[in-house]
């Protein structure tokens, strides 16, 4: 919904939520639905007001518990039964600078400021530990934005007891802890009320009326930034760029001007400009988000404007590069296709507003900012947050190089006649273990990203991993494939729940990653996961498919792998295989260790 | 801007909120008289009425309105 994206208009969002609620919640498509935890340490009434209707536009149906006004550290510490029952699948802690109990008082010696940071900290830190142990789900804190008087002036931030050097302290150990504990997001209002404001941000009346953290005004782009931490925890982030060319990434129209006079470089403002931008996408490589081209140019002439000395971003840089006569819409598709995730997972980035207009209107789901002037491109994607990072696994760095990996694989196979022989030829080999601690993160983040190989759609947190790998009812299995081309990390995950009495195993989460379709993939992990139940002493599995708008094409995989359909359920299938007796591998192309 | 006009306007303003369609505010329209106007609802209100008219009322203000003439009362001395 427009309304809901930035920029959008505070005001309007504000007096019409209740109609906006009820357009969003008239949208039939699918959602999922999850209970959210909202400690406050003020009244948090508007905040979850607005929260929902952006949680509803990334898909996301919120139920909400409330803690009574400014009673988060008593529900957080003491297990109140209306939380307890309530059973989170998300806590967050609205938490702000009015919160803070030790603060330090101008001139006050070191040592004692040192004491009431540690107390302060620990205060927060055994509400954490507390949380994180009695209710097993992701924890968000915000840190804290700056007060809104300086009694020492400029030297606040100088002094120990300076209060906007301690707020720097204390946010320096809120962000040392969120970086080594898994399942625990940092709120940054610090950074959002800076950019908001902070004189518009704070308000004293409506501190004192109404015990308000922000303004009223600041509440949407509070909830928006809230919002894109909360569905990146619930797999809802996009993961793919496509980009116009002309006058998107340079000034000028490259077929009509030539390579050599677009506005690209160090040489004007506008060339510089654009120079800025190309250097934003580059960094989002970094993040693994995937750069493709959707344009309409000759090749030719894209390539010439690609390799202008003076840009930014290479050829190179590009999973996909589509520069032909084609609509966009279908370029767009076309390229999702091509590297094979959905066409809703991409932000379309285009200076045209038709262009925006007829890639809205065909590719549902589909992101497209309007990027106003060149000199607001890059504010108008990043406050959108549409590839909000949680957390950053070897896997996102290196992903654009696999992608790159895949298309040379592709040439590779055009080489070869028969499949098998091309499987052979890019020397795979797998390593299949249970879950490992070190791989957690990967392994969540896997469980909400995978949509379309996926048989039950069963989304993990961080610390769900960390339960099913810890408890013997359960086997889990981790598969990562390397080839001739490179390594693919993690590539698939299969849980299954240990049935004793029956010994059976069925079978809740098995799913890979559609970069390593038609490799064979999904047989070495089923070798491996007979191994594992018949090690435990089990005889039969016992596989579901539980069918999604998005999970068609595994709709027959259980009986490809040679499962027995015994039933359908609603529309889902259940399927077992008999493991009691010998049996082939089917695995014969990959070398797992 | 006349008596008439402003509530005109306040009208609007309160469908709006309220999300209801069927509102029409009078003199003596308090809280008791729609449903979901509580205290909660009252802060967003006032919000959404210092953004149609342009006024921010101050604390003093808020806390001695009895009813919506006295609001039209207000934005009255203050548009």
């Amino acid at each position: 919904m427009k309304e809901l994206e930035y920029p959008f208009d505070s005001e309007y969002i504000l007096k019409k939520s209740k109609s906006l609620r009820r357009q969003l919640l008239a949208d039939s498509s699918s959602r999922m639905h999850k209970r959210i935890a909202v400690l406050g340490g003020s009244t948090t009434h508007d905040f979850i007001r607005i929260l929902e209707l952006f949680l509803l536009n990334y898909g996301i149906e919120p139920e909400f518990y409330e803690s009574e006004y400014a009673q988060y550290y008593q529900d957080a510490m003491f297990d109140p039964k209306e939380l307890v029952s309530f059973s989170p699948d998300l806590i967050y802690i609205h938490t702000g600078y009015r919160n803070i109990e030790h603060l330090p008082s101008p001139g006050m010696p070191s040592s004692d400021v040192d004491a009431m940071l540690d107390a302060e900290f620990e205060r927060f830190r055994s509400m954490w530990e507390h949380l994180a142990s009695r209710y097993m789900c992701p924890v968000i804190q915000n840190n804290f934005e700056y007060p809104y008087y300086r009694v020492m002036g400029n030297y606040e931030a100088v002094d120990p007891s300076g209060r906007v050097r301690y707020v720097n302290r204390l946010n320096e150990l809120f962000a040392g802890y969120a970086a080594g504990h898994e399942a625990f997001y940092i709120h940054d209002i610090n950074y959002l009320s800076a950019a908001y404001g902070l004189d518009k941000w704070i308000d004293p009346a409506f501190w004192n009326m109404y015990k308000y953290m922000c303004s009223m005004q600041a509440i949407p782009e509070f909830a928006f930034s809230l919002s894109h931490i909360i569905k990146a925890v619930w797999g809802r982030n996009k993961k793919a760029l496509a980009l116009d060319l002309d006058n998107t990434l340079w000034g000028g129209i490259v077929g009509d001007d030539g390579p050599e006079n677009l506005e690209i470089g160090q040489e004007t403002a506008v060339a510089e400009t654009y120079a800025e931008f190309q250097t934003y996408l580059k960094e989002q490589k970094s993040i693994g988000v995937l750069l493709n081209v959707d344009s309409k140019n000759d090749e030719a002439n894209a390539m010439a404007g690609l390799e202008h000395p003076d840009g930014v971003l290479r050829p190179d840089d590009f999973i996909e590069i589509r520069a032909n006569w084609e609509p966009k819409d279908r370029n767009l598709v076309d390229i999702a296709s091509a590297i094979n995730i959905l066409p809703d997972s991409f932000v379309f980035v285009d200076d045209n507003p038709a262009e925006r207009m007829i890639v809205e209107d065909q590719v549902p789901g589909v992101a497209v900012p309007d990027i106003g002037q060149p000199e607001e491109y890059i504010r108008r994607i990043d406050r959108n947050g549409y590839f909000e990072v949680i957390g950053l696994s070897e896997d996102d760095k290196q992903r654009n190089t696999m992608y790159k990996a895949n298309a040379e694989r592709a040439h590779l196979q055009a080489a070869y006649t028969d499949y098998h022989e091309y499987l052979l030829g890019l020397k795979m080999t797998a390593h299949i273990a249970p879950f490992e601690p070190l791989y957690y993160n990967r392994i969540s983040q896997l469980t909400n990203k995978s949509n379309q190989f996926n048989l039950t759609t069963l989304r993990c947190t961080v610390a769900d991993i960390e339960r099913y790998a810890g408890d013997d009812r359960y086997i889990t299995l981790y598969g990562q494939l390397s080839d001739k081309f490179g390594d693919n990390g993690i590539v698939s995950l299969v849980m299954g729940e240990i049935d004793p009495e029956a010994q059976v195993l069925h079978i809740r989460l098995w799913l890979m990653s559609c970069r390593v379709l038609k490799r064979d993939m999904e047989c070495a992990m089923l070798d491996a996961v007979v191994d594992a139940a018949r090690a435990r002493g089990l005889k039969m599995l016992y596989g579901y498919y539980l069918p999604t708008a998005k999970n068609g094409m595994v709709r027959e995989f259980y009986g490809t792998m040679g499962f027995e359909l015994i039933e359908e359920k609603g529309n889902g299938t259940v399927w077992s295989l008999d493991v009691s007796g010998d049996r082939e591998v089917r695995n014969t192309v990959i070398t797992v260790e | 801007m006349t008596r008439e006009e402003i509530f005109e306007e306040l009208n609007e303003v309160f469908r709006d909120v309220f999300d209801d369609e069927s509102i029409v505010v009078t003199d003596e329209t308090t809280a008791d008289d729609i449903e979901d106007w509580d205290s909660l609802e009252h802060i967003n209100l006032l919000a959404a009425v210092e953004q149609q008219f342009g006024v921010k009322f101050n604390m003093g203000q808020i806390v001695t309105l009895k009813n919506v003439g006295e609001m039209v009362d207000l934005i009255e001395s203050m548009v």
